[in-house]
C-alpha cells in the first residue's frame, strides 16, 4: 500500500449556465473548482483555506463525487473515481465519509440517533443485525455520548451535541478519509475546542485522514499538518500549517493571515492590515492570467496574461509569477 | 431586594464618575413567556456609555447579548417577551418607559442599529436607494431629490464606487459586503449619537469583515459616536472597543477597559473563554475546553450561572446570589470567591 491516499490531478468542477426556456443555449460556466491538484497522505490532516466562494466545498463535494468531475483524475487508494461505476461507487463511499457545516440541518428531525446511526451500517451490511445496537452505542462513546441517548431525537441535543452525532454517522463505517466542511463554524467557541479536541483525537487514534474545511485560519492552524490556500477555484499556496500561517509566502495568503483580528489588544494596535480592495471576482468570466492580479498589491502588466503554476518555492508550493521579486 | 439593585446602578455611576454617562441602562430583566416555561434571557443587566465611547458585549448564544440592545430599541415581540424591569436612560429620556412617539423621535435618528446578516437585513423588492433615504424622510424635513443626494453621499462615504448608478440597484445586485456597507450608510445617515452593531461581521469573510471593521471606526471618528459592538468573538473586540463586558446567561459577569480585560480577567469565565480560543495555544496541543453546557435560562438561576462549569467553584457559589463588584477604577467583576479574594 502505497503513503497516499487521496490524489487530485488537475480537477476540474464548471456548473454549466443555459439560458432560454425552451431552446436551452449554452451561454458560460461556473467554474467553481479550475485545476486542483493535491495529494493527501494516509493520517495527514489537510487544511483548505478561503474566502466564501473559493471553491472549497464544491472541491470537497467532487472529492466525494456528489458532483460530477468536469476534468481531471481523483484517485482513492489509486483508483480512479472518476471512472468508477455506480455500483462501484457504493463500495468505495464506505472508505470516505463527511462532516457537514450545520448540524441542525444535517441530521434529520424525525430519525432517533438509533436510526441515523444505524442507517449506514444497515446500507452497507457491515454487521449483523443483532449487533447494530450494540455497534450503535459503541460509536455514540467514541464520540463522547452516553450511549443513553440512543432513542432520543436531534432536537434534544445541543449544537455541539448533534455535531458530535454527526461525527459519529461519518465514523460508522470505519473510513479511511473524512471530508469535514467547517465542521465548527456553527458553534459557539467554548463547544468548538470540545469538536476540534475530539477530532483531532479521532485521527491520531483511528489513522484517519482528514481534509478540513474552515474559514478560520487560526482553528485550521490549529488541527491542520498542511494547508491549501484557494482563491477563484485554484489552489494559490500550499504549505506546512504554521509556515503557511506564521511566514505566508504568495500576495493572497499574506492578505488574508493580516486580515484576521487577533485577540491581544497590544498586538492589534499593531497589526499591519493588508486591506485586498473590493470583492473577489466572479468565477463565472475569471480575471485573465493570474485570477488574483485585480486586487494584489504587487501586480505588474505580465500578471494579467501568464497564468502562474503552482511551484516549489523555500520549501512549499506557491502560485505566483512574481515570488521571486517579493 | 431593591436595596441590591440600587448598590449596583450606584457603583456603575461610580465607577464612571467623571461625566454624567450618555447610556445608562440599569437593571434590565427582559424574559419570555413561553409554552415551556419563563425564559430569563436578560437578568438583571447594568452599564453605561459615555459619549464617543466603543463598548463591546461578548457572549456565547443565548447570553442575551442581543435582547439586551433590542430591549433598549423596542425590538422585542411582545408577547412572547416582556421587559419586567429596568431603565434606559438615553440623554435624559428613558428608552424603556417614554411613550411611543418619543421613542420613535430617537429610534432611528439618534440611535441606529445594524444586524448581523446583510443578506435578510435589506428588502429585496425595494431599491437601495428607497430603503436607504427612508430614515431621513421620517426624520428629517427634506425632499426626496435631496434626500438622495444626501444619500449618494453616504454610499461614497462607506467606501461604493459609482454610487450615483448603485443607489438605483436591487439589494441582489450587491455582494455580502457591499451590503453590509449599504446597512451601514442606512444607519449613518440620520448622523446618529450611538451605533449598536449586532454582530455586523459575522457573516462575512476575514478579508471583508477587517474591511467593514475599519469603516465603522472610521465613521466613528467622523461622527463622534457612541457604538455599542457586540459579538461573539473576543478577537474583533480587542482592537476596536474601548470597553468590554463579558455577558452569560443573561448577566454580565465581567466588565472592564479592553486591556485589563484581556491581559488581566479576574472572572474564571473571562479567562476560561480566552484559554478556550485557539490562536492563543501551542499549535497540536489539545485545546483547553470547559466542560459542560450552557444553563437553561428557563429556570430560575438565583446564584452563579456559570458555577456548575467553573472550576473554581464551591457549595456557595451554588447558592449564593451574585453581584458585579468593582475591583478597581472601571473593574467589575460577579465571582464571589474573587471578591472573598480567594483566587
Amino acid at each position: 500500500m502505497s503513503d497516499t491516499i487521496l490524489e487530485l490531478q488537475n480537477v476540474k468542477t464548471h456548473f454549466p449556465i443555459h439560458r432560454g426556456f425552451i431552446f436551452k443555449r449554452l451561454v458560460g460556466s461556473v467554474k467553481a473548482v479550475d485545476g486542483v491538484s493535491l495529494t493527501l497522505k494516509r493520517g495527514e490532516v489537510l487544511g483548505l483555506v478561503g474566502e466564501s466562494g473559493c471553491g472549497k466545498s464544491t472541491l470537497a463535494r467532487t472529492i466525494l463525487q456528489l458532483l460530477p468531475t468536469t476534468e481531471g483524475r481523483i484517485l482513492l487508494n489509486g483508483k480512479d473515481l472518476t471512472l468508477a461505476s455506480r455500483k462501484e461507487m457504493t463500495a468505495i463511499r464506505c472508505h470516505m465519509q463527511m462532516i457537514f457545516q450545520d448540524p441542525f440541518a444535517s441530521l434529520n428531525p424525525r430519525r432517533t440517533v438509533f436510526e441515523t446511526l444505524a442507517e449506514p451500517l444497515r446500507v452497507h451490511n457491515v454487521c449483523d443485525k443483532k449487533d447494530v445496537p450494540q455497534r450503535v452505542a459503541s460509536l455514540l462513546e467514541t464520540v463522547g455520548l452516553s450511549s443513553r441517548f440512543i432513542h432520543k431525537y436531534p432536537h434534544e441535543f445541543s449544537g455541539g451535541q448533534r455535531q458530535r452525532i454527526a461525527i459519529a454517522r461519518a465514523l460508522a463505517l470505519e473510513p479511511k478519509l473524512i471530508i469535514a466542511d467547517e465542521p465548527v463554524s456553527a458553534l459557539d467557541v467554548s463547544i468548538q475546542a470540545q469538536i476540534l479536541n475530539l477530532l483531532a483525537e479521532l485521527t491520531r487514534k483511528m489513522g484517519l485522514s482528514l481534509v478540513f474545511i474552515a474559514h478560520d485560519l487560526s482553528v485550521v492552524k490549529h488541527i491542520s499538518d498542511r494547508i491549501a490556500v484557494m482563491y477563484l477555484g485554484k489552489v494559490v499556496e500550499l504549505g506546512t500549517a504554521t509556515e503557511v500561517i506564521d511566514n505566508p509566502l504568495h500576495p493572497y495568503t499574506k492578505a488574508l493571515v493580516s486580515a484576521i483580528p487577533q485577540p491581544d489588544p497590544d498586538s492589534e494596535k499593531n497589526r499591519h492590515r493588508i486591506m485586498l480592495p473590493g470583492d473577489p471576482p466572479s468565477p463565472i468570466n475569471p480575471p485573465s492570467g493570474c485570477t488574483f492580479h485585480t486586487r494584489c498589491p504587487h501586480a505588474i502588466e505580465a500578471c494579467k496574461v501568464a497564468i502562474p503554476d503552482l511551484i516549489a518555492h523555500k520549501g512549499r508550493f506557491v502560485a505566483c509569477s512574481r515570488i521571486k521579486d517579493l | 431586594m431593591p436595596h441590591l439593585v440600587n448598590d449596583r446602578f450606584n457603583l456603575i455611576i461610580q465607577t464612571h464618575s467623571h461625566a454624567m454617562p450618555f447610556l445608562t441602562v440599569a437593571d434590565l430583566r427582559t424574559y419570555f413567556h413561553t409554552r415551556s416555561g419563563v425564559v430569563r434571557a436578560v437578568d438583571g443587566v447594568s452599564f453605561s456609555l459615555q459619549r464617543g465611547e466603543t463598548l463591546g458585549i461578548v457572549g456565547e448564544s443565548g447570553s442575551g447579548k442581543s435582547v439586551t440592545c433590542y430591549s433598549m430599541m423596542g425590538l422585542i415581540a411582545q408577547p412572547p417577551g416582556k421587559i419586567e424591569s429596568g431603565t434606559a436612560f438615553f440623554d435624559g429620556v428613558d428608552l424603556l418607559n417614554c411613550s411611543p412617539a418619543q421613542a420613535r423621535s430617537i429610534r432611528g435618528k439618534r440611535i441606529s442599529m445594524i444586524f448581523q446578516d446583510p443578506m435578510t437585513s435589506l428588502n429585496p423588492y425595494l431599491r437601495i436607494g428607497e430603503q436607504l433615504i427612508e430614515p431621513l424622510l421620517i426624520h428629517e424635513k427634506i425632499s426626496h431629490k435631496d434626500a438622495i443626494k444626501r444619500g449618494i453621499e453616504m454610499l461614497e462615504a462607506v467606501g461604493i464606487n459609482d454610487a450615483a448608478s448603485r443607489i438605483s440597484q436591487y439589494p441582489h445586485e450587491f455582494s455580502g459586503g457591499m451590503r453590509q456597507r449599504v446597512m451601514i450608510a442606512m444607519a449613518l445617515i440620520t448622523k446618529p449619537e450611538l451605533l449598536i452593531a449586532d454582530e455586523p461581521t459575522t457573516a462575512l469573510d476575514v478579508t471583508v469583515q477587517a474591511q467593514i471593521l475599519e469603516l465603522i471606526s472610521k465613521m466613528q471618528k467622523e461622527l463622534n459616536m457612541a457604538v455599542i459592538f457586540i459579538t461573539h468573538d473576543l478577537a474583533v473586540v480587542s482592537g476596536l472597543c474601548d470597553r468590554v463586558q463579558v455577558m452569560y446567561a443573561g448577566r454580565i459577569l465581567e466588565t472592564a477597559d479592553t486591556r485589563s480585560l484581556f491581559y488581566n480577567p479576574k472572572h474564571p469565565y473571562t479567562q476560561a473563554l480566552q484559554k478556550s480560543i485557539p490562536a492563543n495555544q501551542a499549535k497540536g496541543k489539545e485545546l483547553f475546553t470547559i466542560k459542560g453546557l450552557p444553563p437553561d435560562v428557563s429556570k430560575p438561576l438565583p446564584s452563579c450561572p456559570f458555577a456548575p462549569r467553573c472550576d473554581f467553584a464551591v457549595e456557595r457559589c451554588l447558592t449564593e446570589p451574585i453581584s458585579l463588584t468593582a475591583l478597581s477604577e472601571g473593574h467589575a467583576q460577579a465571582c464571589l470567591r474573587v471578591q472573598a479574594k480567594e483566587i
